[in-house]
C-alpha cells in the first residue's frame, strides 16, 4: 500500500477545485453540489465549505444515491438504497457531481440517470479527487484533484476522517495478478 | 433470503435491514419521478387465487416503481375454472418467463408448495388465516417511523385474531423487534393455544388502554366465519371497539392502526379513523415501500440458495 496524497494534499486540492468551480461558473449562485455516497459525500461537504469561504455565501452539499441506477445489480452481491437529499431544486441549475475516484465511468453514468429523474439541470459538471483512467464510457471529469496512472487491477483508496479513521490517498497493487 | 413466506423465521437483523431499505424506497416514492430502474427487465407475476384489491395494487405499484413488468393472474378468468391443477397453473406461468411470483391463496401453506415447485422467489401475499408477511413489514415500518424503535413498546392487537393472518404475521415480527404484544378479543376469536405464543391475552379493550403505545385494530372478518364469534356488531363495539371515548383515554402519543378495509362504527369509531394519530393511510403508503424492499432484495444480485 503506497500513499500518493496526504491529508494536507487533499486540503490543497479541495481549495483549488473550489476556486476552479467559481472561476468556471462565474460565482456560486447557480451551483448545486451533490456528493455520491460513500466518499463523494465528505469531499462534497468540503468543496461546499470552500465555496462558501471563497464567495461569502453559504453553499450546502447534497447526496445523490446511485445504487438503484447501477448497470451491474444482477452481479453485485448486495446493493443497499441510501439517502438522496438535494439542498434545493436542480432545474436550470449547474449541478456539480462530486466523487472520490473516477475509474470506469459507470458510476457517473448511473449518477446522470439518477439526476435526470430528479429534475432538469441546466448543466452538469464532475469533480473527483482522483482520475485513475481505464474509462469504459465516454465520460470525463471537469475538475480533477490528481491524475494517477494505474494498472486495472490496482485498488485506489481515498479516505476521509468522516468515513475512515485516517485521511489521504493510497494505492494497493494486487500482487496475486 | 430466497423467498418471503412467513415472518416467523425472520431474525431481527433481516427485518431491520428490510425496514431500512423500505425507508429508502419511501423517499423514492415522493421524488418528482417516483421510480428507479433497479429491476428493469424483470417480470413479477401476481398470482391471486383469492380475490384482493389493495394488496395486489400495492405489489403492482411496488414492482412498477422498480421498473419491473407485472402480470396479473386471477382465478375467475383462468383455466383453473377448466380444471387445471395449481401446479400446472404456476408452472405454465413460470414458463412464460417470470422472475418472481407473489401468491395469495385461501389455503394455508399454498405459497410453500408453490415455492417447492418453482426455481424462482415466491412472496406470500396472504395464505388463509396463516401469514401475510409484507403486511407485518409495513406495519412495523409505520410504527418505527413514529417511535424510532419497537423495543419495549406495548402493542395491543384487537379483534379477530384467530382468523387473522395479519395478526399472526405481526405477532412474530413485532416481538422479534422487541415489542410486548397484547392480544385482545373474545375467547371465540382468540387462538386456541395462546399460552404457546409470545403474548399476553385480554378479553376487554379497556384492560390495555392505559398502557398501549399502539392499538392495532383488526377487521371483523365475516367471510372467514368470524361473524359467529360474537353476538352482534354493537356488542363487539361495546367490548372491543375503538370509540372516541376510548381514544381519549389512550396515552397522548399512542397511535391507532388498521390493516383495512375498515368497518367504520364497528371496530373503529368514525372520528377516530380520521384522527391524525390513526396512521391508516401511512400504512398504505408504507405498503408500497415495504414491498419494493422485498421485491428488490429477492431479485437483485446473486443469492445463496
Amino acid at each position: 500500500m503506497r500513499q500518493v496524497m496526504t491529508a494536507e494534499d487533499l486540503g490543497r486540492v479541495t481549495r483549488r477545485i473550489a476556486h476552479e468551480i467559481v472561476e468556471r461558473n462565474h460565482g456560486t449562485s447557480q451551483i448545486v453540489v451533490v456528493g455520491i455516497p460513500t466518499r463523494g459525500r465528505p469531499f462534497a461537504d468540503r468543496i461546499a465549505a470552500a465555496l462558501s469561504d471563497i464567495e461569502g455565501s453559504t453553499v450546502i452539499a447534497g447526496s445523490l444515491d446511485i445504487g438503484m441506477y447501477r448497470d451491474d445489480l444482477d452481479t453485485r452481491p448486495r446493493t443497499r438504497i441510501g439517502p438522496t437529499t438535494l439542498p434545493e431544486a436542480i432545474d436550470g441549475k449547474t449541478v456539480v457531481i462530486v466523487d472520490d475516484v473516477l475509474f470506469t465511468g459507470r458510476t457517473i453514468r448511473a449518477a446522470l440517470d439518477a439526476l435526470a429523474d430528479l429534475g432538469r439541470p441546466g448543466a452538469v459538471q464532475l469533480a473527483v479527487v482522483i482520475d485513475r483512467g481505464h474509462r469504459q464510457l465516454p465520460i470525463r471529469a471537469d475538475f480533477v484533484g490528481k491524475n494517477i496512472p494505474t494498472a486495472i487491477t490496482d485498488r485506489v483508496s481515498v479516505r476521509f476522517l468522516e468515513t475512515d479513521d485516517e485521511e489521504g490517498v493510497w494505492i494497493a497493487s494486487d500482487e496475486s495478478e | 433470503m430466497r423467498h418471503l413466506l412467513t415472518t416467523e423465521s425472520l431474525d431481527r437483523a433481516t427485518i431491520e435491514g428490510l425496514l431500512d431499505e423500505a425507508d429508502g424506497f419511501a423517499d423514492v416514492l415522493v421524488r418528482p419521478i417516483p421510480k428507479v430502474p433497479a429491476l428493469r427487465g424483470k417480470t413479477v407475476a401476481m398470482m391471486f387465487f383469492e380475490p384482493s384489491t389493495r394488496t395486489r395494487l400495492s405489489f403492482e405499484k411496488a414492482a412498477k416503481s422498480l421498473s419491473a413488468d407485472t402480470m396479473t393472474f386471477s382465478p375467475s378468468t383462468s383455466s383453473l375454472s377448466k380444471g387445471e391443477s395449481l401446479k400446472d397453473t404456476v408452472l405454465t406461468v413460470r414458463a412464460m418467463g417470470v422472475d418472481l411470483m407473489v401468491v395469495r391463496h385461501k389455503a394455508t401453506g399454498a405459497p410453500w408448495r408453490i415455492a417447492d415447485w418453482l426455481d424462482i422467489p415466491v412472496v406470500n401475499g396472504g395464505d388463509g388465516a396463516h401469514q401475510h408477511p409484507t403486511q407485518a413489514l409495513l406495519d412495523c415500518l409505520t410504527i418505527r417511523q413514529r417511535f424510532d424503535s419497537l423495543e419495549g413498546l406495548n402493542i395491543a392487537i384487537v379483534g379477530d385474531i384467530r382468523n387473522s393472518r395479519v395478526a399472526r404475521s405481526n405477532i412474530f415480527a413485532m416481538t422479534t423487534l422487541g415489542a410486548n404484544v397484547m392480544l385482545v378479543g373474545p375467547p371465540t376469536l382468540l387462538p386456541i393455544d395462546p399460552e404457546n405464543w409470545p403474548v399476553t391475552v385480554h378479553h376487554h379493550i379497556d384492560e390495555v388502554l392505559d398502557r398501549a403505545d399502539v392499538v392495532y385494530l383488526l377487521r371483523v372478518q365475516t367471510e372467514r366465519g368470524g361473524g359467529s364469534g360474537f353476538p352482534s356488531a354493537s356488542e363487539y363495539t361495546q367490548r372491543f371497539g375503538m370509540t372516541a371515548e376510548r381514544f381519549r383515554r389512550l396515552k397522548d402519543e399512542a397511535i391507532v392502526m388498521h390493516p383495512g378495509p375498515m368497518n367504520r362504527g364497528v371496530e373503529i369509531g368514525n372520528d377516530v379513523a380520521d384522527n391524525e394519530r390513526a396512521l391508516i393511510l401511512q400504512q398504505v403508503s408504507n405498503g408500497v415501500a415495504s414491498r419494493m424492499a422485498v421485491l428488490f432484495r429477492l431479485l437483485e444480485g446473486q443469492h445463496d440458495i
